[in-house]
């Protein structure tokens, strides 16, 4: 239509939602209820339209499909969509997760529903435009425009101390990609084009690469978030509302890994290779230091966003192996922590919405009273951990794999942050789920509601499926791994016959 | 080229502003204090006139007056902003004039007598037409800023601004005077012609006064020093005029005299702009933060903007011209729709203008909230509002003319901004509600929504003002 693709499609369709929304007026449950049903049905036509889009991807081409193209703001500025395998999964992510999200405010948001609805679905439309952008000025507008509706959403419905984290979540994510956007604007001035596909072909110079890659890892540390400066993610989580943690969590960090594998890794290899080590040391710093961290926590969300930074110091140490087991594994890491990590905030929001409090103290012994709660916090509580036959096992195992063959050191210090995470997770779940159940306030907690149940049935099932059948996810990425890999040691190689012949 | 066939094809719309103000002015003093109605939508009609014939006029641009004047592309585009902002100012501010008792008809004669001088300096080719442009525009302003005066404050802004506009006159006609002493000429391109290899020390002396004086103007730091007080005291459509149609005037004219007068000592006020340009953005982004006045806070955000808006000055070619071209389209819209929304500010009659005032705005009037924030996000510049592509393209031109550790400054700076900008979004939207504001006049809230949904839906079809602005620059080389 108009020119415009299928990806163009996927990507504004949240906004029709957006504009139905807005014709409703009132406050009364019949409008309430229009409301909420109108954006789940938004959200799940999405969810279906990227199936669709998925049923017609190629998994054993390296090259960017559904390619749509259109002139836009003239010099050099292109309107460039397209996927490829790395950025497919995660839109069928965003797609699938969203859902979930609106399901998961369904009672818990009361105030201001409307508003709330529109800032998710805006969210929506502008993630999957980051994963679907092919030209760079484009991915930075969707990439910065996420910041605005999840401002809104941690600052109007966040906890009490939702202004500091919402402020602290914005300007964070603003100096770092405000970095970015100098190198963008470099690198139009060396290639004369912001389109991705010519600028993965572009020989950047030794001295240049050195910052421009400085420059996106601003950006990408903090959305990743990488130690030191993950320290807004703890904040932001703590103070956002139940979906507002589940987005944060499950898609908005994962942009950061996205950023690393669409462009640093490939567009920049030689200072990849060259700040490789820096990346090893910070990773394995993540994960140990932040596993520490999640041990004291007092407050379960914090807990697990303190164990969202560890595992995300997998991902960084996979990606930057540069070998097939750590980059597939750092990729499945990311899907599968965006299941996972998605489903523990649910299961937190679930206890919250009945006791309004996040403190561990103030629960234990919920099994008596709820056992089918205790179940699912079990599973993921497992995943989280890396239990074998979760997807959890599938991507640290991998990454730690890929990262042995590069240093064996690096590896031995990142596994015993499996050992921390199995620590901190289970001491929360013995503290909230076992022991004996004494708290008066919780004697008649109910456990879950058929809604609760039909959230979290559909990730139980894709996180044992993906645990057990990891080829469906890992053959998509599969050939687009290879092909960066491969361009990556051609490049490398060149680099090294150049200064050997000189 | 005969004068009346000059006069119609590269004058006209400043004859008609002047044609017209001489009839509003006779119009006011016959029908006295009951004119008040008629001058201003007479006023309207003038400027939009006059707005139509620089939109429709077709004719090659052309030096006329013996060189003292020129007509171009450049400022064709520069002359529509001057007027578009001088219209918008008129439109919102009726409401308040009449509810101030101020409802003079010398304010639509003085705003058109200052837009002729704005129109006037955009165009001037020597300096004895640049003198007389800023003094025109300048005098008209004073008056206006102490317009309404019973009220101490205005009438200290009025002084205020009188004083220090008096010593950056003062400062253009020592550096003018210089430069026609050594350079022999007052013509802009016969100082080019002099300095088009080296030039003697006294040019270079000028050549800084010159741009003292119009930094000024367009209130660059360190010569800012009026902004706040003046913005503050000033009546509000006042500041919305002297925020958007003068900022315009000012920024053309520094752009037109560096490069045609000092082509060949570009290096020379390079260093200047540059360091005028860092200057503003730091002192813009600091200064604002603790400001609890909205108008004093747009003051230092307008500041920190005119800072922004010099990296394209900077970088000194074409593209850089471009990108300063739509930075100030894009602030113009930004301005004008920041102070309706300003203008909108009043609780049982009264005027407010504290950023506490609009605690829970979004509560108690959702649209012009989202509207204000929308602004806001804008200011700051944050994608996809069209505040970002301002940005964009004046750091497109400055990373690709190599200053690169002025692009990280400056986006450091936005950086800082971004959190004043913010707190007006946090007040509205996170805070508990204040007393809700009045109903706005319809000029108000349709300036506020059209400029804040432009501003929203700018990346659907940026292409005119992208055009418009690429061929202004143009013209200029």
């Amino acid at each position: 239509m108009f020119g415009f693709g299928i990806l163009s499609g996927v990507t504004f369709l949240p906004l029709v939602g957006v504009a139905f929304l807005l014709t409703q007026k009132g406050d009364d449950d019949a409008s309430l209820r229009n409301i909420r049903w109108a954006t789940l049905a938004t959200t799940l036509t999405t969810f279906a339209l990227s199936l669709f889009i998925w049923s017609g991807f190629d998994q054993t081409s390296a090259a960017f499909q559904f390619v749509e193209q259109k002139n836009w703001l003239g010099s050099g500025l292109v309107y460039k969509m397209g996927v490829d395998g790395f950025s497919m999964p995660f839109v069928l992510l965003t797609t699938f997760l969203m859902p979930f999200a609106i399901l998961a405010s369904w009672d818990s948001v009361q105030k201001r529903v409307k508003e709330y609805m529109i800032a998710f679905l805006v969210l929506e439309t502008l993630m999957i435009g980051v994963f679907c952008a092919l030209d760079l000025v484009l991915f930075y507008l969707f990439f910065e425009g996420g910041l605005i509706p999840m401002f809104l959403i941690i600052g109007i419905w966040g906890g009490k101390r939702r202004v500091y984290a919402s402020f602290k979540f914005f300007l964070y994510t603003l100096v770092g990609s405000l970095l970015m956007l100098v190198a963008i604007l470099a690198m139009y001035g060396k290639a004369g084009t912001t389109d991705i596909t010519v600028l993965l072909n572009t020989d950047f110079p030794k001295e240049m690469q050195t910052w421009l890659w400085l420059a996106f890892f601003a950006s990408f540390a903090v959305k990743m978030p990488m130690w030191p400066v993950h320290t807004w993610l703890p904040d932001a989580h703590v103070e956002a509302p139940t979906a507002g943690s589940v987005i944060l969590a499950a898609i908005l960090l994962k942009m950061g890994g996205y950023g690393f594998i669409r462009f640093s890794l490939p567009m920049f290899p030689d200072a990849s290779t060259h700040f490789a080590s820096l990346i090893y040391a910070l990773s394995v710093i993540a994960i140990v230091y932040t596993s520490l961290v999640a041990l004291v926590q007092e407050d379960i969300k914090k807990l697990i966003a303190y164990s969202s930074v560890a595992h995300m110091g997998y991902v960084t140490m996979g990606l930057f192996t540069l070998n097939a087991q750590g980059m597939q594994g750092a990729i499945f890491q990311m899907i599968s922590h965006g299941f996972v990590s998605g489903a523990l905030f649910l299961c937190v929001g679930v206890i919250y919405d009945r006791m309004h409090t996040r403190e561990i103290a103030a629960y234990g012994g919920l099994v008596n009273r709820m056992p089918v709660y205790a179940f699912v916090f079990m599973l993921f509580t497992m995943a989280n951990v890396g239990l074998p036959g979760t997807t959890g096992f599938i991507g640290e195992f991998l990454s730690l794999a890929g990262t042995f063959q590069v240093n064996s050191w690096v590896a031995l210090i990142a596994t015993s942050g499996v050992i921390f995470s199995a620590a901190y997770a289970l001491y929360l779940y013995r503290r909230v789920i076992f022991g004996v159940l004494d708290k008066a306030s919780l004697m008649n907690i109910a456990d879950l509601t058929p809604r609760e149940i039909a959230i979290f049935a559909p990730l139980v099932l894709i996180t044992i499926y993906y645990g057990l059948q990891p080829q469906a996810i890992l053959n998509a990425t599969q050939a687009s791994v290879d092909n960066l890999i491969q361009t990556h040691t051609a490049l490398i190689d060149a680099v090294k016959l150049a200064a050997a012949g000189q | 080229m005969p004068f009346f066939v000059q006069l119609a094809h590269h004058f006209l719309p400043e004859t008609i502003l002047a044609v017209g103000v001489i009839v509003l002015i006779l119009i006011g003093a016959w029908r006295g204090e009951r004119g008040f109605g008629l001058v201003d939508e007479m006023a309207v009609g003038i400027l939009g006139l006059a707005l139509v014939t620089i939109a429709l006029s077709s004719t090659p641009g052309a030096s006329i007056f013996d060189g003292a004047y020129v007509d171009d592309g450049f400022s064709r585009f520069m002359k529509a902003l001057t007027l578009i902002g001088a219209i918008v100012s008129i439109l919102l501010s009726v409401d308040w004039l009449q509810r101030n008792g101020l409802e003079k008809f010398e304010y639509p004669v003085l705003i058109i007598l200052s837009t002729l001088g704005m129109l006037l300096l955009i165009s001037a080719d020597n300096l004895i037409a640049l003198y007389l442009g800023l003094e025109l525009m300048s005098l008209a302003l004073y008056v206006m800023a102490a317009f309404a005066r019973d009220d101490g404050k205005s009438s200290e802004a009025g002084l205020k601004y009188f004083v220090l506009g008096a010593l950056s006159s003062g400062m253009m006609l020592y550096g003018a005077s210089l430069l026609y002493g050594f350079a022999g000429t007052i013509s802009f391109s016969g100082i080019a012609a002099v300095v088009s290899t080296s030039a003697p020390i006294g040019v270079i002396f000028g050549l800084v006064f010159v741009l003292a004086a119009l930094a000024f103007k367009m209130s660059a730091a360190p010569f800012h020093m009026w902004t706040p007080d003046v913005y503050q005291g000033a009546p509000t459509p006042v500041t919305a005029f002297f925020a958007s149609a003068a900022k315009m005037a000012a920024v053309a004219i520094t752009l037109r005299i560096v490069f045609t007068a000092f082509p060949g000592v570009k290096d020379q006020w390079r260093q200047i702009v540059i360091f005028v340009s860092i200057a503003s953005m730091l002192l813009g982004s600091f200064a604002a933060i603790g400001q609890e006045n909205i108008k004093r806070l747009m003051a230092y955000s307008s500041i920190g903007h005119m800072g922004f808006a010099l990296i394209g000055l900077a970088a000194a070619d074409e593209a850089g011209v471009r990108g300063v071209a739509i930075y100030l389209t894009i602030y113009l819209i930004m301005t004008l729709g920041t102070f309706a929304a300003i203008l909108a500010m009043r609780v049982q009659g009264i005027y407010v203008e504290n950023v506490a005032d609009l605690a829970g705005l979004s509560r108690t009037n959702g649209w012009m909230a989202f509207f204000l924030a929308m602004l806001m996000f804008s200011l700051a510049g944050v994608p996809p509002l069209a505040g970002f592509f301002a940005k964009y393209y004046v750091l497109l031109a400055a990373v690709d003319a190599g200053l690169f550790s002025l692009a990280v400054i400056g986006v450091l700076a936005s950086a800082v901004a971004a959190y004043y900008y913010l707190r007006v979004v946090k007040v509205m939207y996170f805070d508990e509600p204040a007393p809700a504001f009045d109903r706005a006049p319809m000029a108000v809230r349709a300036v506020l929504a059209i400029s804040s949904l432009a501003l929203l839906g700018f990346w659907v079809y940026p292409t005119p003002i992208m055009d418009a602005a690429a061929a202004a620059a143009k013209s200029l080389f």
